[in-house]
């Protein structure tokens, strides 16, 4: 009976801790946008660059700002590194500071000249915690393995264990075919890194990770440099000879000509098309719930404001949703161009 | 146009974050996972085979057994027969011996009482003539004692002899 209540009891807190999640994350940037009201004319887009753009400091919550360090290097002034918090003067104005400026911010040299920002912005930071996170959560999913060795998996280990096998045998397997367990570690890092990076972004005033062209960028490199890596004769030969021995070689070269631009443009088209997907997606559904959001501050209404709330509530499902379907894409699409370099002649 | 320019702190850090956690999960995470899991399917497999392995086993144990136990009663069978037909010929052939003696000694028996016979009557036989022979003595002895009579009985000869 006690066992009975004890569970009621903890299903409800269950319940109403993620009914809290829900409601915060519908809720958050409803907050920062109405600070963005109090100080004039509400702007949805400079509210919603506000959010999905990167920046030196971290707000929590209306007045609630994290100030992170500024790492710049120029050639004039060499390494420097401060707070951020030393652009703001007391009444939140942005200021000059020991020969830097910060417009919107771009830092710079306040003699206009280009300045190096290695700052840790808000962007790093979270790529910090998703690091962090990662770790912290697959140490523990291999301690599980080492500890439950021969028995049957428990607690996190069995959580993760079939998303695991779900992308070695449904994405990586299939897709590379015998040679899949070489590229298997780098798919599944990817695989979580950017659906943890897709979560985080989504929890209230996160940053927009996974939905910045850099970390994209530096995603479809990784992939497009172990594509390069791995291809075999085979693969360059579908590149510099895709027309194989269907006709002499004075027949070929003249279509050559048309097909090697064509070609060499398609080994970066693919890499391309990674970066923008997912950087678009992630983006999208930023700007669509914090576009939903805006409503109600440009209808300034109570009964706007419900149905936003709801309509946004929805589309966070949605966005949980696509943060699992773009690491899925994300990690199916590089496993594929992988198994294209692979590929052994048939 | 900000917002599709990768900055190139960003980019450095993302660089260097993703590389040293790619590091740290290929190392410590994902090659113990995968062998892990590789090793636990192959158990599980070893041990399906086996399991396997040991139904076919035990169906041919069974099957021997059940060999043996039919080789067992035939065996059986076969020795009850044997034995009970062993019998028998002790049976009959003690049978037959003892007829065959009985038949012997009454044979001999009847011999003997025979020949046991056949000496008794002869000694009779001779006996009896003996004492014939002795009557008739005394009887001629008495009957001839004197004259007459023995004139008497040579009369009688004389005439039976005349008669014929």
């Amino acid at each position: 009976m006690e066992f009975n209540q004890r569970n009621t009891l903890s299903k409800f807190l269950k319940f109403s801790s993620l009914f809290t999640l829900v409601l915060l994350l519908a809720v958050a940037p409803v907050k920062a946008a109405g600070g963005g009201g109090e100080e004039g004319d509400f702007d949805p887009s400079a509210m919603i660059n506000h959010h999905i753009m990167d920046a030196h400091s971290w707000e929590i919550m209306h007045g609630v700002v994290v100030h992170l360090p500024v790492i710049v290097y120029s050639e004039e002034k060499g390494l420097d590194v401060f707070s951020s918090a030393n652009f703001y003067d007391e009444d939140h104005n942005v200021v000059p500071y020991n020969g830097y400026v910060m417009d919107h911010e771009h830092i710079s040299l306040a003699s206009g000249e280009h300045v190096l920002d290695f700052s840790i912005t808000k962007n790093v930071l979270f790529l910090f915690i998703n690091a962090l996170v990662m770790i912290m959560i697959f140490m523990a999913v291999a301690r599980g393995y080492k500890k439950n060795a021969g028995k049957a998996p428990k607690g996190i280990q069995s959580f993760f264990e079939p998303i695991i096998i779900y992308v070695r045998d449904e994405i990586v397997k299939p897709n590379i075919g015998p040679k899949y367990e070489k590229y298997l570690p780098y798919l599944l890092t990817l695989f979580f890194f950017i659906w943890f990076g897709n979560l985080l972004g989504l929890l209230p005033a996160a940053a927009n990770l996974t939905g910045n062209i850099a970390v994209t960028l530096v995603l479809a490199i990784f992939s497009l440099l172990i594509t390069l890596v791995s291809g075999n004769k085979n693969y360059w030969g579908h590149i510099f000879d895709p027309l194989g021995n269907s006709m002499p070689w004075i027949a070929k070269f003249p279509l050559y000509i048309i097909l090697w631009p064509i070609e060499i443009i398609g080994i970066f088209t693919k890499p391309f098309s990674l970066m923008v997907r997912l950087f678009a997606n992630i983006t999208a559904g930023h700007i669509i719930i914090l576009s939903i959001l805006s409503l109600t501050f440009i209808a300034q209404s109570i009964a706007v404001g419900i149905g936003a709330t709801i309509f946004a509530t929805v589309m966070n499902m949605l966005e949980l949703f696509v943060a699992l379907l773009q690491a899925y894409v994300f990690t199916l699409l590089t496993a594929m161009y992988f198994g294209q370099a692979v590929e052994e002649h048939h | 146009m900000e917002l599709v320019t990768p900055g190139i702190g960003l980019l450095f850090w993302q660089t260097l974050v993703f590389l040293i956690v790619f590091l740290i999960l290929a190392g410590f995470v994902w090659k113990p996972i995968a062998s892990a899991l590789k090793a636990r399917e192959s158990q599980i497999e070893d041990s399906l085979r086996a399991a396997e392995l040991a139904k076919e086993e035990m169906e041919q144990v069974k099957a021997d057994n059940e060999y043996l136990l039919q080789e067992a009663r035939a065996e059986r069978d076969k020795m009850l027969k044997d034995a009970t037909e062993v019998a028998n010929k002790i049976k009959e052939d003690a049978k037959n011996e003892t007829a065959a003696i009985a038949d012997k000694m009454i044979a001999d028996a009847k011999s003997s009482i025979e020949s046991e016979k056949k000496a008794a009557l002869a000694e009779v036989k001779n006996l009896v003539a003996e004492l014939s022979l002795e009557v008739a003595e005394k009887l001629l002895r008495e009957k001839l004692s004197d004259d007459k009579s023995q004139k008497d009985l040579i009369d009688k000869f004389l005439k039976e002899v005349k008669v014929n």
